[in-house]
C-alpha cells in the first residue's frame, strides 16, 4: 500500500504543478479528454498487469489493437455485421488470440517475450494485409451511435471509457486481490514450482492471464477504434503495449512476477497520461514526450529501489 | 580459533567455539546439520566476520575480512559445491585470476608456464589428467582434484574440505583419502568436515565435535570411535531412542508395482507400505529415490508401472490429481519447492487448501487466518505472527510451515523427502514426533533420507536404493548402518 501512496503523491504533485502553471489543465474539456485516455490505456495496463504478475509479458497488445480495429471496421462497413455482433466478434477474437499466447507460453513452454514478439510482428503484418494498407474508419458511424458513445460519450459528465475502466478495475481488484484465483496467480508468479507442488494447475493459471490481457485489449480496441475513427493499420496502437507495461511497472508490478496491485496500475496509468498532458500544456517540445516519460519511469523505479534498500537495512 | 561467537538475526550460530589445527595434522570437524560447522569455516574463509573471538596463525592474531585475506594467509577451501568453471580447461581453472603473464603491451597469458605448473601439481596429487582437458568433461572426483591442485598452487598451509566425499564413489573416496594423507605428510594441515564417520575414524588425527553452535567435545585418535562421535554429536545415545512399534493395521495399503522413472527407465521399482507404517527409503545421493517420489506425486509422471491405494489403482499425472487422491509430498528443496519464500506464514499454510476457506471463489480472510493461526500453534511454529514472512524463520520452522500446509488436508499417503535437512536438533525431534503421529493416525508414510541415524530411528521397514534399483527391503530388527550401506552401494540382499 505504501508504494501506491508514493505514486499517488507523485501524481498529485504533478497535477498541482501543471494546474498552477497552466490553469487550462483543470478545464472540463481537458480533464474529460485526459480521463478518456486514462480509461482506454488503463484497460491495457490492467491486462498487462495480470500477465506481469505471472512473470510473463505481452508485447503484442498494440498490434492486436490494430488488427482488431481493422477487423471491426471491415465487419461493420463491408460485411454489414450489426454493431453488437461485430463488437462481440472482435472481443471473442481477442480472447482467442490470448488463448493462443497462453497455449504457446504455458504448454509449449516458449518464452513469453518471444511468443508475443512474434505476435507483435504477425498481427501488425496481418492488419496491414487485410486492410490493403489503407486507413479504415466508420465514417459518420450512422447506426453505431451507441457504440461510438462508448468511446466518446459521457455519463454524468464523466467520459464513458473512464467509467468503463472503473467498473472493470473494480472487478479485476476483486479477482486479483480477493479471490482464490488471484492468490494462485501470485503464487505461480512468485514460484511456479512451489505452486505446482501445492496442487495448483500452474499452466492453466498462466494461460488464463494471457486470455484476460488479450480480452481487455479487445475491449480497448473497440474504444480506440471508435475514438480515433480512423484505423491506420501501420501505426494504430503502435507502442501501446509499452504504455501498459510502463503503467504496471510504475504501479509496483515486478517483471520477475509475483508482485503488483490493481490500484497501483491505475495510478501508474493516470501518471503517464497526466505527464503527456503536462508536456502538451506546458509547451515542452512534444518531441521530448518520450524522453520525459522514460525519465519519470526511471526515477520512479529508482526511488522505489532506494526506499526498499533503506528499509532492508533498518 | 578461540572463543568464536557469531550471531545471525534470531539465532546464535556459534557460541564461544574454539578450534585448533596444527601443521601435518588432519582435524575432522563433525556435527549434525546446523551444528555450526559451515559457519565456523566460513569465518575462516573470510565469508563471515565473527562477532567475538580471535583467530591466530602461528601465534599471530589475524583478521580475515575477505576470501582474498584468507587465501593470502595460506588457507585453502574446497567447498562441497565445487567452484570450477566447466567451460575452461584444467590449467586455466588452476590459475584463474592470477595467470602468469608475458607482460608488455598485450600482457598475454603465458600458457606454456601454466600448463607446466599445472602438470606438476597434478602429478604430485597422482592424478592422470591433461592440463588441457575441458573441465566439463571430467568427473566430480577429478574436478575436486583440480581444486586441490589450485589450493597447492596457492601455497596453502591449511586446507579446509567441506564434505569432500558426498558425491564420490567408494573407489574415488579411497583415492581422495590417500591424497589427504599425502598432503598431511607434506606438512599441510587439513580440516576435514564430513558426515561419514567411517572416513573420519580412518583419517582423523583428532575429531572436534560441534553441537548446536558450541564445542561438544574433542577426541584424540586413539579414543576415536563411531559410537563416541555419535554420542557427542547428538548429546545422548541414539540407539536407545527408537521405540518398537506395533504392526501395521492394514499391510499393503499403498502398493507400487514396477514403477519406471524418466531417469532410470529400465529399472522398475516395486514396494508397498501399510497403513500406519513408516517406510524409510535409504540410499546415496542420485540413487533415484526423489525420482520415485516425484513420479508418485505426478510431478514427473512415471513412464510405466502402477500404484494402488487401498486396492484401487491410482491414475496420477499431476500433483493436483495426487493431492485429490490423498497423497502429498514434502519436497527436499524447501526454499524452491516447498514454500513461497516471499509470502507470509498464513499464505503458505493455506496455499494447498485455500478453496476450503472461500465462498463463491472469494477468500474468507477470517477463516483463512483462523486456520493458519491454529495450525501454527499446533505445530509450535516459532514466528512473531502468521503475517511474518517465512524467509525470516529458521529452517526447522519453515519445515513446520510446509507440514502445516499439508496437515490441513486429510492425507492417506505422505512422502517426506529429506524432512530434516538443515534443521536443528530440537525441531528435528518435533518433526519425528509429527511423522510418528501421522502414521499412528492411519496414513502410509514414506520417508526418504540420506541420514542413516534418521532412517534407523523412525522407520518400521527400510527400503534401500542404488542407482535406480531397489536393492533390498530390511525389517527394523535386521537393519543397522552396515546392512543399509551394503545395499546402498549396490550389494544385493535377499528380499523379505
Amino acid at each position: 500500500m505504501k508504494k501506491e501512496l508514493g505514486i499517488f503523491i507523485l501524481l498529485a504533485v504533478l497535477c498541482a504543478i501543471t494546474a498552477i502553471k497552466e490553469p487550462v489543465f483543470l478545464s472540463p474539456v481537458n480533464l474529460q479528454n485526459t480521463g478518456k485516455l486514462i480509461g482506454a490505456y488503463g484497460l491495457l495496463g490492467l491486462g498487462l498487469g495480470a500477465v506481469i504478475i505471472t512473470g510473463g509479458i505481452d508485447l503484442s497488445v498494440g498490434s492486436v489493437l490494430a488488427l482488431l480495429g481493422v477487423l471491426l471496421s471491415i465487419a461493420v462497413k463491408q460485411w454489414g455485421v450489426p454493431g453488437f455482433a461485430a463488437v462481440s466478434l472482435v472481443i471473442a477474437a481477442a480472447a482467442g488470440l490470448g488463448w493462443l499466447h497462453g497455449f504457446l507460453v504455458a504448454r509449449v513452454r516458449i518464452q513469453p517475450f518471444i511468443v508475443t514478439l512474434c505476435g507483435l510482428l504477425f498481427y501488425r503484418g496481418l492488419a496491414r494485409f487485410v486492410a490493403d494498407d489503407e486507413t479504415k474508419g466508420f465514417g459518420d458511424a450512422s447506426g453505431l451511435e451507441w457504440l461510438q458513445s462508448l468511446a466518446t460519450g459521457k455519463l454524468l459528465g464523466i467520459p464513458a471509457p473512464f467509467v468503463l475502466l472503473i467498473v472493470i478495475a473494480a472487478l479485476m481488484w476483486v479477482l486479483i486481490h480477493r479471490s482464490v484465483y488471484g492468490r494462485y496467480l501470485f503464487a505461480v508468479g512468485n514460484n511456479e514450482d512451489a505452486a505446482r507442488y501445492s496442487g495448483i494447475n500452474s499452466k492453466r493459471m498462466i494461460a488464463s492471464a494471457y486470455i484476460i490481457c488479450a480480452t481487455l485489449a479487445g475491449i480497448a480496441a473497440v474504444i480506440f477504434a471508435f475514438d480515433t475513427n480512423s484505423v491506420s493499420p501501420s501505426s494504430h496502437g503502435s507502442f501501446f503495449e509499452l504504455y501498459g507495461i510502463a503503467a504496471a511497472v510504475l504501479g509496483g508490478c515486478s517483471l520477475r512476477g509475483g508482485e503488483g496491485s490493481i490500484v497501483g496500475i491505475l495510478l501508474g496509468t493516470a501518471l503517464l497520461q497526466v505527464l503527456q498532458n503536462l508536456v502538451n500544456l506546458l509547451g515542452i517540445p512534444s518531441s521530448l514526450n518520450f524522453a520525459v516519460m522514460g525519465a519519470v519511469i526511471l526515477i520512479g523505479v529508482l526511488a522505489d529501489q532506494l526506499l526498499k534498500r533503506k528499509k532492508g537495512k533498518a | 580459533m578461540r572463543g568464536i561467537t557469531k550471531r545471525f538475526p534470531g539465532v546464535v550460530a556459534l557460541n564461544n567455539v574454539s578450534l585448533e589445527a596444527r601443521p601435518a595434522e588432519v582435524v575432522a570437524l563433525v556435527g549434525e546439520n546446523g551444528a555450526g560447522k559451515s559457519t565456523l569455516m566460513k569465518i575462516l574463509g573470510g565469508i563471515h566476520q565473527p562477532d567475538a573471538g580471535e583467530i591466530r596463525i602461528n601465534g599471530e592474531a589475524v583478521t580475515i575480512h575477505s576470501v582474498n585475506d584468507s587465501m593470502r594467509l595460506g588457507i585453502g577451501f574446497i567447498h562441497q559445491e565445487l567452484n570450477v568453471l566447466p567451460n575452461l580447461d584444467v590449467a586455466a581453472n588452476v590459475f584463474l585470476g592470477r595467470e602468469p603473464r608475458f607482460g608488455g603491451f598485450l600482457n598475454l597469458i603465458d600458457r606454456r608456464r601454466i600448463e607446466a605448473e599445472t602438470e606438476k601439481f597434478l602429478k604430485r596429487l597422482g592424478v592422470d589428467i591433461s592440463p588441457r582437458a575441458q573441465v566439463g568433461d571430467l568427473s566430480i572426483a577429478h574436478r575436486q582434484m583440480i581444486e586441490i591442485a589450485k589450493a597447492l598452487s596457492l601455497d596453502t598451509r591449511l586446507l579446509i574440505m567441506d564434505e569432500p566425499t558426498s558425491s564420490l564413489t567408494l573407489a574415488e573416496t579411497n583415492r581422495l583419502l590417500g591424497v589427504v594423507k599425502d598432503l598431511r605428510s607434506h606438512g599441510v594441515g587439513v580440516i576435514y568436515i564430513s558426515h561419514r564417520l567411517g572416513e573420519v575414524t580412518e583419517i582423523a588425527d583428532r575429531v572436534v565435535v560441534l553441537r548446536d553452535g558450541a564445542n561438544a567435545g574433542m577426541l584424540e585418535r586413539e579414543e576415536t570411535n563411531h559410537d563416541r562421535i555419535v554420542q557427542l554429536m547428538v548429546g545422548r545415545d541414539l540407539r536407545h531412542i527408537h521405540t518398537p512399534k506395533t504392526e501395521s493395521t492394514q499391510p499393503h495399503y499403498f502398493v507400487v508395482e514396477n514403477l519406471r522413472t524418466r531417469r532410470y527407465p529400465d529399472k522398475p521399482v516395486s514396494f508397498d507400505v501399510g497403513r500406519g507404517e513408516i517406510l524409510g527409503v535409504a540410499g546415496l545421493v542420485g540413487a533415484g529415490r526423489t525420482e520415485v517420489a516425484q513420479a508418485l506425486f505426478g510431478v514427473e509422471p512415471a513412464l510405466g508401472g502402477r500404484a494402488m491405494l487401498d486396492g484401487q489403482e491410482l491414475k496420477i499425472s499431476s500433483p493436483q490429481e495426487a493431492i485429490n487422491k490423498g497423497l502429498c509430498l514434502i519436497p527436499e528443496d524447501r526454499r524452491n519447492l516447498g514454500l513461497i519464500m516471499a509470502w507470509t506464514v498464513r499464505e503458505n499454510t493455506t496455499l494447498a487448501t485455500l478453496t476450503s476457506y472461500a465462498r463463491g471463489g472469494l477468500v474468507d480472510f477470517a477463516a483463512e487466518n483462523k486456520a493458519a493461526v491454529e495450525m501454527s500453534s499446533k505445530l509450535r511454529v516459532k514466528t512473531p505472527s502468521v503475517e511474518a514472512q517465512v524467509s525470516q524463520l529458521s529452517g526447522g520452522n519453515q519445515q513446520k510451515v510446509v507440514l502445516a500446509k499439508w496437515l490441513l488436508r486429510k492425507l492417506k499417503v505422505i512422502i517426506f523427502d529429506e524432512p530434516t535437512r538443515g534443521i536443528d536438533i530440537g525441531a528435528k525431534s518435533e518433526i519425528y514426533e509429527l511423522i510418528n503421529q501421522l502414521a499412528a493416525d492411519g496414513a502410509a508414510v514414506i520417508v526418504i533420507s540420506s541420514e542413516l541415524e534418521e532412517i534407523l530411528r523412525i522407520s518400521d521397514r527400510i527400503a534401500v536404493m542404488h542407482e535406480g534399483n531397489l536393492t533390498g527391503v530390511l525389517r527394523r530388527a535386521e537393519a543397522d548402518e552396515e546392512a543399509i550401506m551394503r545395499l546402498a552401494v549396490g550389494n544385493k540382499y535377499r528380499e523379505r
